[in-house]
């Protein structure tokens, strides 16, 4: 199967693709994605610049630069993933790169959001299960894995995990109402409610210059 | 579920709607933007055709690209050159209020908003920067956004959230001399860990918090996502409103007495109920360093690199990490390891008071041969109260470089970087691989004082040990 070229649009229900592996805790978004990368105006170029400096050190043996993982749509992490800087870069140069759902044993809290944002699912499981799906994804790159939303697990040649996905999340992504804007827009009359009612807007005003 | 806490106000007064997905739909009373995060989101606006909803509550500045050396226009790097134009195009398009380079009042956008009197008690700010946690200083609600959440304030003035748990910290006791809020904030994070603040608001309470000042408190929760929490804060007290009295947003005459009437309803409840309690004792705290490439690995500066064996499972495979990238080995000493670079600024530590507990160390005394060491003030204000006292003579005479303000190598995102394997010691937030500019480079944390010292002797020192 060839790497995804649309990007998440509407509901994102089941992802099916080849396994990617990134092992390790913590993988901060600076790594995702170093600060001079953000260099930019536009999102357009960083799916190239994803995990430049470690696929750099790795000398062509990053997972990313992997030929047996280079159609992959799926990224399996380990603990804390995503932690640090707010930066959208980061999911979004995963995105450009090919990936559309992640699994990992946590994720930091901004990274998830900005996924969500994305149409990206974050899926969670225990240590154990992670390293299972890992291993196995290790030991057979060619099998395509089927992430499965309504399910809440992911199928791969007859094995079949159990995941975790927020209930909020999940029924965003499966409803396709994963980008707010529109929702947020449509309740304005309920916001200017608030912005009426909010002592600091109201009751007492800032000073001016 | 917590109940009668500063976040449970907070976020009560400003929800707006639950959303189909259950989430909540909350109102933002401040949002700060920056060069950064910002361009994609006005881009995204402009494809769907959709204005500001609410520019007057929508403040802008640049610091993370601008140079700290020249600052004449056109920047010499033209893609930090586009990104400039680009915000002051999005903000003049939109009406936004923009602080650029000479205003004044330009500067890494958490020092700035908080010196402006922009940052207030019961707020809800957010920014797309994880360090907006800073405003929770003041008894806000702050947290970092992402840039199609920054989208979504400009669109809407909301944002899709979920209610976070509320971990009280409290710390009793008082600090010691050389001993400064950095180090109470990197002793905790040490204590809960990287992750241990996922789904949390953290508040910072206690005796020893109460007693610190308006900045010592941002550098607090500035660093709650470090440990990460989203947001953390402070409840306003006394010395919160003194700070923001005056201040150029601030309200005054009587609208000062309706805010202080407000603001003063705002602290958590002596019955709140916390989802968590944790305590710690200030006056047990050491002047504290990271050794490793996650903020968590920090111990004092009279430890030695802690042994595999008696760290905890889950942060075994991160030190052993952390040794073969830094180089050190189990059981150093981190004091006496030698340094290459100093860095003192950033939104943790780039206020007056940071440079003011620096320059007191450097004062009288000559950066070490052969280290790099530069100031970089937090802000157009800080520079010109940092001139007023005559810091930057004291720092020039030292053998420091004073710059003009910005985030400078705390991501070196300009022309302020490590070079290959080099070492910082850094006033700074964060010691990940690679973080300020070099693939390879290597960031100890610590507090200004502690940079000062370190700067002067070559190595990493205690800096109670130059403290007259």
């Amino acid at each position: 199967m060839d790497k995804p070229v649309q990007f998440p649009s509407s509901k994102v229900e089941l992802i099916i693709g080849k396994g990617i592996v990134l092992r390790g805790d913590d993988i901060d978004t600076d790594r995702i994605i170093p600060a001079r990368f953000l260099k930019c105006v536009s999102f357009r170029n960083l799916g190239e610049q994803v995990f430049a400096d470690d696929r750099e050190e790795s000398q062509g043996n990053h997972p990313f630069d992997k030929a047996i993982y280079k159609d992959a749509s799926i990224l399996v992490v380990n603990d804390n993933f995503g932690c640090g800087s707010s930066r959208e870069h980061a999911p979004q140069a995963l995105m450009r790169w090919g990936i559309r759902g992640i699994i990992g044993q946590s994720f930091a809290e901004i990274f998830y959001g900005n996924c969500l944002a994305l149409g990206i699912p974050c899926a969670t499981s225990s240590s154990e299960v992670i390293k299972q799906i890992q291993d196995n994804i290790e030991n057979f790159p060619n099998e395509l894995l089927n992430l499965n939303l309504h399910s809440i697990s992911i199928n791969k040649n007859n094995k079949n995990w159990k995941l975790q996905i927020e209930k909020g999340p999940l029924e965003m992504l499966k409803s396709g109402r994963w980008d707010a804007t529109s929702q947020l827009i449509s309740n304005s009359n309920k916001v200017n409610d608030i912005k009426r009612s909010l002592p600091y807007l109201n009751n007492f005003i800032i000073g001016k210059e | 579920m917590s109940s009668g806490t500063l976040y449970d106000k907070v976020w009560e007064l400003h929800k707006v709607a639950v959303l189909p997905g259950g989430s909540t739909q909350l109102f933002v009373g401040l949002h700060l933007i920056h060069e950064v995060t910002s361009p994609q989101a006005f881009s995204a606006l402009d494809e769907k055709h959709l204005k500001v909803a609410c520019p007057e509550r929508t403040i802008a500045t640049v610091d993370h690209i601008v140079p700290t050396v020249s600052q004449a226009r056109p920047f010499a790097d033209p893609l930090a050159e586009e990104m400039l134009k680009t915000l002051e195009m999005n903000c003049s398009n939109h009406e936004i209020n923009f602080f650029g380079i000479g205003s004044g009042n330009q500067g890494v956008v958490h020092v700035m908003a908080p010196e402006l009197g922009l940052t207030q008690p019961g707020m809800t700010v957010a920014c797309g920067d994880s360090h907006t946690s800073t405003h929770g200083a003041f008894g806000a609600i702050a947290f970092g956004i992402g840039t199609s959440q920054v989208r979504d304030v400009l669109a809407s003035q909301s944002i899709s959230m979920n209610k976070l748990k509320v971990r009280r910290i409290w710390f009793d006791g008082k600090l010691n001399q050389g001993v400064y809020a950095k180090d109470l904030i990197l002793h905790a994070i040490r204590k809960l860990g990287v992750k241990g603040g996922v789904g949390y608001a953290y508040e910072f309470a206690g005796p020893a918090i109460q007693s610190l000042s308006m900045e010592e408190r941002m550098t607090i929760c500035n660093m709650a996502i470090e440990g990460g929490a989203r947001c953390g804060y402070v409840n306003p007290d006394e010395i919160t409103f003194n700070y923001i009295k005056g201040k150029k947003y601030a309200p005054s005459g009587i609208n000062w007495e309706n805010a202080k009437i407000w603001w003063e309803t705002l602290a958590s409840e002596t019955n709140s109920i916390f989802d968590d309690e944790v305590k710690f004792n200030a006056s047990e705290i050491c002047p504290t360093v990271t050794w490793g490439i996650t903020p968590a690995q920090g111990i004092s500066v009279n430890e030695n690199i802690p042994y595999p064996e008696l760290l905890e499972e889950g942060e075994k495979a991160i030190a052993e990490e952390a040794y073969s990238y830094m180089d050190l080995k189990p059981g150093m000493p981190i004091k006496g390891l030698k340094i290459d670079v100093c860095f003192i600024g950033s939104c943790t530590n780039g206020r007056i008071s940071d440079l003011l507990a620096a320059a007191e160390i450097a004062k009288g005394r000559k950066v070490a041969d052969g280290i790099k060491a530069f100031v970089v003030p937090g802000s157009e204000q800080v520079a010109r109260e940092a001139e007023n006292r005559g810091l930057h003579i004291i720092f020039r005479e030292a053998g420091f470089e004073w710059r003009e303000p910005g985030c400078s190598m705390c991501l070196a995102m300009n022309s302020d970087k490590l070079e290959g394997r080099q070492i910082s010691a850094s006033s700074s937030n964060r010691n990940f691989k690679g973080r300020q500019g070099s693939a390879s480079g290597r960031t100890l944390l610590m507090s200004p004082a502690m940079v000062a010292a370190a700067a002067i002797k070559g190595k990493v020192t205690d800096v109670r040990e130059l403290i007259k």
